[in-house]
């Protein structure tokens, strides 16, 4: 799954388990895919807290653009 | 008519005194052709194409009648509470005894004129698609990033502030200051959708607290309008108070009927996805556990078949039942053997029985010509060689004579 959104890998997360739900797997395939599901969760709690609140105002000068601190 | 002089006391007909009224009226040239400004009430159509209404100020009011040939030329249609400046003249309507502006044109003032303007233009652009539900983009459903195009100034950027950092801490907010009224609001308003674009946020916040229409105005620009169309970023608005509809709000992927409640549609409750998120962890587990589980059932199931336990003993068992079976064929063969030798006997017998030698041993003889037994006394001649044979011989001799047919 390349360019993965945290929207794609929890809808990837939850086919996985109804997969493992419905039973009929091989188990190398059980495994591979709890390894993948494992591997998903692992990026959308990183996904999740990856970016820290921040609060900035533009200022849009002379076609240049700065950020600034907002309050 | 004259008036009655005092000597003689005149009784008028109601018609009279109106028609009198009436005429003072209309000869008043401060009654005629007057412009009037005021406000629309109780505006109601006829099926005649007359359209009446009252025309109101703060203390007063006077009832309005325009004609379909005056109205018919009108480029809107009045409403309520929309401030006009009519042209029309005072004239009493004498079946009712009620007098009345007779209009013949009707201006919008002020709201009322930018009102016009807005129909025009929400019309307009409606007709070109900018409002179609299908162009409307998708919120995120966890956006990273969250541009605000506003006035840094006053309630609303706060309360949007608030709103996000109550239910999620992991975004980051930019907001792009912005005039929101006044003529060049629009310009701010446009150049800020395009910044936040170029800069690549995943959503755009359009906010304003409430004002009159006319300081919403910008809102309502048309250049606006096509920023927001045009945007790759989906656009929220959240303009005026809860009543307000701009331009703005109907070109919007989604309209927030208040800047907080903004936020609130952009940006979700962390706990919530943490607790989905967890559930989601929760599931896995436990499924792939119950797996595990069920095929270390079949795998004890099957170590604890015989076969696997105790290899020995099964084949043990084979081996006893080959055994038991060899020991039967091997049975059964001597006694199928010992009938065919009982039965071969018992045929010798009868063969025996049947045989020319058996009649030999009782003292008879069989005479033969060269290997033919001879049966028919045709079958010999005299002179032939003749064999008899008896029970312990042979002899040879010639036919001498014979008898018989």
């Amino acid at each position: 799954m390349e360019n993965k959104s945290f929207e794609g890998a929890q809808k990837r997360i939850e086919e996985i388990i109804e997969d493992l739900e419905e039973g009929n797997l091989p188990l190398r395939e059980s495994i591979d895919r709890f390894k993948e599901a494992a591997e998903l969760l692992k990026f959308c709690d990183k996904e999740l807290k990856e970016v820290e609140m921040s609060i900035q105002k533009i200022v849009d000068k002379d076609g240049k653009i700065k950020f600034e601190e907002f309050e | 008519m004259t008036m009655a002089s005092h000597t003689e006391t005149k009784v008028y007909s109601v018609d009279e005194i109106t028609t009198h009224i009436k005429n003072l009226l209309e000869k008043d040239v401060n009654l005629q052709n007057v412009f009037v400004k005021g406000e629309v009430s109780n505006f109601r159509n006829s099926d005649s194409g007359h359209i009446y209404f009252s025309l109101k100020d703060e203390t007063s009011i006077i009832e309005c009648a325009m004609f379909r040939r005056a109205n018919r030329s009108l480029e809107f249609i009045p409403e309520n509470g929309i401030k006009i400046i009519l042209k029309g003249s005072v004239d009493l309507y004498k079946p009712r005894g009620k007098y009345q502006l007779i209009v013949e044109e009707l201006h919008l003032t002020g709201d009322g004129e930018l009102y016009l303007k807005f129909l025009k233009l929400k019309s307009k652009l409606e007709k070109e698609g900018l409002f179609k539900e299908s162009h409307k983009k998708l919120l995120p459903k966890y956006p990273k990033s969250i541009g605000i195009v506003t006035s840094p100034q006053g309630a609303v950027v706060h309360d949007i502030i608030k709103v996000v950092k109550r239910r999620y801490s992991h975004v980051r907010i930019v907001i792009y200051p912005s005039l929101v009224q006044g003529d060049k609001a629009k310009y701010d308003l446009v150049r800020g959708i395009e910044v936040l674009n170029n800069l690549n946020f995943e959503v755009i916040i359009l906010a304003r607290g409430g004002g009159s229409f006319e300081e919403i105005w910008p809102f309502n620009e048309e250049i606006v309008a096509r920023a927001i169309y045009n945007s790759k970023a989906p656009v929220v608005s959240a303009i005026g108070h809860e009543t307000d509809f701009t331009i703005a709000d109907f070109v919007a992927d989604k309209r927030a009927p208040t800047p907080s409640v903004a936020a609130e549609i952009i940006v979700p409750d962390e706990k919530e996805i943490l607790k989905e998120i967890i559930h989601l962890e929760k599931r896995l587990y436990k499924q792939t556990q119950q797996i595990f589980e069920i095929k270390k059932q079949t795998i004890w199931h099957l170590m604890s078949r015989p076969i696997i336990k105790k290899p020995w003993t099964v084949i043990n068992t084979y081996k006893q039942k080959l055994d038991e079976e060899t020991n039967q064929l091997r049975q059964a063969t001597t006694v199928w053997i010992k009938a065919i030798t009982e039965e071969l006997k018992g045929m010798n017998g009868r063969l025996n029985a049947l045989s020319p030698y058996a009649v030999l041993d009782r003292g008879y003889s069989i005479t033969m010509k060269k290997e033919k037994i001879i049966s028919d006394i045709k079958d010999i001649n005299i002179g032939d060689d003749i064999y008899t044979i008896i029970k312990s011989g042979k002899i040879k001799s010639e036919v001498q004579s014979k008898n018989g047919e």
